[in-house]
């Protein structure tokens, strides 16, 4: 199938690439750009691994066609950390083991740096709802819910 | 070592360190299975039968392979005949022959250029099926009257008369059951079912293999035991095993399921056909549910008996178990888990392993434990209902412990049963008050934990940091538990250590991260090898000290002289030898390599509080703990971690999970949106407490700790909503039509 010439911005970056309709953002990021870290656990929008930012949406990157990224704005997990320093979620999720294999990691930590962008101050309860689209099968969700809520903390602290 | 020696503080072991790599992993730059791609690499993908059991009739591929961009296409015939044994069945599972045994079960695969035109090739393969009888459920499967999946499946094992599909019959126990029945003031039975689950890793399996027609190869690939997709690949494939490479990439999750072959003599047999070059396969999520290795589905039959004030008498269980069309379910397993944690006068097992049109089961995390412990641990509740009796005492005074012969035979050495009953009776969760449609349950876990087969190696860096060489792939945090080990052993610090996962050719044969085995097996033979190397840095001062080597003695990173005979002499620092090494004898490195023993036996116990929707069925968890023996605590967090993830992948099972079925025999639910495993929201915290009765035969008193959580929340949970509502579930999933049905005619779901 003919490819299609796509313009977007990632992570600040201007980036160019050329796609066959039927792929996916997910498969752009990974395939054509060389950005492994979102990750693709379903296809099909129900595990979050691929989350990204899309124009200021929380967004499943595998519901994303690649050529919808036309003229738009996308950040990946590979955009997250500072120039010298993580983000405050990556590093809490270090020190507080919020992580087991890592391969969810990406996508919850888009997903919880989207929420606390907008509410700095959540109930657990709002952290637990908010995730529930981003699966992670290995910690039992305890120390990720842990991790957002006191960087939430820190966030607050040093405002 | 003894058993004081086990008792000292450490400076390392039990603090928690961020994790090696912790800065790849939320970063994105960790390299996964599909997160590779090589010059000229091909995509893979498989055909798959739509059929739970067919008769394959033919195959023709000719249009398919005239698409622009084909550039292989394999079924059957492209592997080696004359194989048998479990290697057939290895083979047979990764791609089929004659028949097709289950719904997904490989028939051929491609390679081309892009995954498009793989995937539009598969579907110009034209293949004629003749449809054949099919079954599903274990109780039908092992009727006589059941279709067959296989002729002459059955083992020796096997008693005259039973179904075809039997594929063997175990059978063991100890002691009078009758008399020990004849003896008991109550005798209950009853029958449990336990639906397959899915591990539910969220990483699809994924690899990239190359392999040149003189049978030399590479593979990089998501498993949890690189050694064992060698060791199987190489068999279904004919190769020399030392001639294939394997390296593991970072992996994401296993839980068992990524101890086996699956896509990967594919891929192999794929880049063999079109030239040598790199294939890569990833699988669909669709694919993993379908055609992995999903756990068993388990029938149970459970006969308790018990004296009024609370000790056991006798027992005896039959558990019927599918582990798909080749055998292999954990029913063995299962049968030793049963009544572990109990001295039980007189024990009684049965055991059948039965065929079934489904995907072959692989492990799932403690195999068989949790089914078993689904049957035992409701029906011991439901006996302490009858007599009124406390959950945790009657557990407790039936408790096994040090010296204690086991229901299926070993003898147990110290463990931790008694201290985790007491931890958890004693924690704040066992007494909070509980409202209306409220619950609360107890139940008690076991594993017996896995050595195996273990080397490694470590070696000294110029400036006396320490590198770790280790075969077993890091799923939960194994780096830092293994560096701590490390550090502790040299007396250097955590961060002076780096531990690397090597491919098959940098060590002996490494067993998988299963068993519960990593932090174990290789945190003992890194003790052992780093110890080789403290001790040829004390040969070394010796002689430069001109001193007997006896002499110098290993301290918190330094070699010193042992006592004023020896001499007056300053210590040397580790970093002091190591950047003399040249003119002392060369590089120091040290290696270990044994089939580790002595692995702890773990025990668990875990306290639910649920609510129940009367009106919906639907239950709520409100607060979880898991106690549990960890031997040593090496990371506790990660130690946590282990508890917590395996008490939430119970939940799953008792609450959601299950492979639901057409009559077509077809799995109806092959995505996350239908194959629900729990979201945050579903869940509260998990408390947790870390019992350490350190396990007398490693060294740093470690006993694996992966694995035993994840039994005790199926009969937890039935237990507790038993309490809340008076309704008995005896089969799982506990799904909110199931529990309202219960509720309303009382009915157990078998």
């Amino acid at each position: 199938m003919t490819k299609i010439h796509v313009k977007t911005n990632i992570n600040g970056d201007k980036v160019e690439f050329l796609t066959d309709p039927r792929e996916t953002l997910l498969d752009c990021l990974r395939n054509h750009i060389g950005l492994t870290g979102s990750k693709e656990g379903c296809g099909t929008g129900d595990c979050g691994a691929c989350s990204c930012i899309f124009d200021g949406n929380l967004v499943s990157s595998c519901l994303v066609l690649g050529v919808e990224a036309e003229g738009k704005s996308i950040e990946t997990i590979e955009g997250m950390a500072g120039e010298k320093e993580l983000h405050p979620l990556q590093k809490k999720f270090i020190e507080m083991a919020a992580l087991q294999c890592g391969f969810c990691t990406p996508g919850i930590l888009i997903a919880a740096k989207a929420l606390l962008d907008r509410n700095n101050d959540p109930t657990e309860s709002e952290v637990r709802y908010w995730l529930a689209g981003n699966l992670c099968r290995c910690t039992g969700y305890d120390k990720i819910i842990k991790a957002v809520m006191e960087t939430a903390k820190d966030i607050r602290e040093t405002a | 070592m003894a058993k004081d020696e086990l008792a000292k503080d450490f400076k390392y072991i039990g603090t928690r360190p961020n994790r090696p790599d912790g800065y790849d992993k939320v970063t994105g730059r960790a390299k996964y299975g599909a997160d590779v791609a090589a010059v000229g690499m091909l995509h893979g993908a498989v055909l798959r039968s739509p059929y739970a059991h067919a008769r394959i009739t033919s195959i023709n591929f000719e249009k398919a392979s005239k698409l622009d961009g084909v550039k292989a296409i394999i079924t059957r015939d492209d592997f080696p005949v004359g194989i048998d044994g479990d290697t057939l069945n290895l083979l047979e599972n990764t791609i089929a022959g004659e028949f097709a045994y289950y719904d997904g079960h490989a028939i051929a695969a491609v390679a081309a250029t892009t995954v498009h035109i793989a995937k539009e090739a598969i579907n110009e393969i034209e293949v004629e099926y003749e449809v054949l009888p099919h079954v599903i459920d274990v109780d039908e499967a092992i009727k006589p009257d059941a279709p067959v999946i296989k002729n002459n499946a059955r083992d020796f094992s096997v008693p005259e008369g039973s179904s075809p599909n039997v594929a063997s019959y175990i059978e063991f126990g100890t002691g009078d059951i009758d008399g020990g029945f004849d003896k008991a003031d109550l005798v209950k039975s009853g029958r449990f079912k336990t639906e397959a689950a899915h591990q539910g890793y969220i990483e699809p399996h994924a690899c990239m293999a190359q392999l040149d027609h003189d049978g030399q190869g590479e593979m990089w690939v998501c498993t949890q035991g690189h050694w064992y997709i060698r060791q199987m690949c190489a068999s279904v494939l004919g190769l020399e095993a030392s001639k294939l490479c394997v390296t593991p990439s970072e992996i994401g999750g296993g839980f068992g399921g990524k101890t086996t072959i699956f896509i990967e003599p594919l891929a192999l047999a794929l880049s063999k056909k079109s030239g040598g070059r790199p294939v890569k396969i990833v699988m669909s999520r669709a694919e993993v549910l379908r055609a992995t290795g999903p756990t068993a589905s388990a029938s149970m039959d459970v006969k308790i008996g018990i004296t009024k004030d609370g000790y056991l008498t006798s027992g005896s269980v039959e558990f019927r178990m599918q582990g798909g069309a080749f055998g292999g379910s954990p029913v063995s397993e299962a049968l030793q888990c049963a009544f572990a944690p109990y001295n039980m006068p007189a024990a009684h097992h049965i055991g059948y392993d039965i065929l079934a049109n489904r995907p072959r089961a692989a492990a799932y995390r403690a195999p068989g434990s949790p089914m078993a412990a689904f049957a035992v641990e409701s029906l011991i509740d439901e006996i302490c209902t009858d007599l009124n009796l406390d959950p945790i005492d009657v557990r407790l005074k039936n408790a096994v412990k040090e010296g204690d012969k086991s229901s299926y035979g070993p003898k147990f050495k110290k463990i931790g049963l008694i201290e985790t009953l007491e931890a958890a009776k004693d924690h704040p969760n066992y007494s909070i008050s509980l409202g209306d449609n409220q619950g609360r349950g107890v139940a008690a876990g076991y594993w017996m934990n896995h050595g195996g087969e273990t080397s490694v190696s470590v070696s000294l860096a110029e400036d006396g940091s320490v590198n770790v060489t280790v075969g077993t792939p890091d799923i939960g945090g194994s780096r830092a538990s293994i560096a701590l080990m490390t550090a502790e052993t040299y007396g250097i610090p955590y961060d002076s250590v780096r531990v690397n996962i090597a491919e098959t050719g940098a060590l002996g044969f490494n067993e998988p991260t299963h068993g519960s085995r990593a932090t174990l097996a290789s945190g003992k033979a890194v003790y052992e090898a780093a110890n080789q190397t403290i001790s040829e840095m004390c040969q070394r001062v010796a002689r430069k000290w001109q001193i007997d080597p006896d002499a110098v003695f290993w301290e918190n990173g330094y070699a010193k002289p042992a006592g004023a005979n020896a001499g007056d002499f300053s210590p040397i620092s580790i970093k002091q030898i190591a950047s003399e090494m040249d003119q002392t004898g060369g590089p120091i490195a040290g290696h270990h390599e044994a089939s580790i023993r002595g692995v702890g036996h773990s025990f668990g116990v875990h306290i639910a509080d649920v609510e129940v929707d009367p009106e919906t069925g639907r239950i709520t968890v409100l607060r979880y703990l898991v106690a549990q023996d960890a031997g040593r605590a090496i990371h506790p967090s990660y130690v946590e971690g282990q508890f917590q993830g395996g008490a939430v992948q119970g939940i799953g099972w008792a609450l959601n999970e299950e492979y639901v079925y057409g009559a077509d025999g077809c799995l109806q639910n092959a995505a996350f949106l239908d194959y629900r495993v729990p979201v945050a929201s579903d869940l509260p915290n998990i408390d947790t407490i870390i019992v350490e009765v350190p396990n007398p035969d490693h060294p740093f008193g470690v006993r694996g700790v992966g694995e035993t959580g994840i039994a005790p929340p199926l009969p937890a949970l039935a237990n507790a909503v038993n309490a809340a509502v008076g309704a008995r579930l005896r089969s799982l999933p506990m799904s909110p039509g199931k529990v309202l049905k219960t509720i309303k005619t009382g009915e157990d779901g078998c």
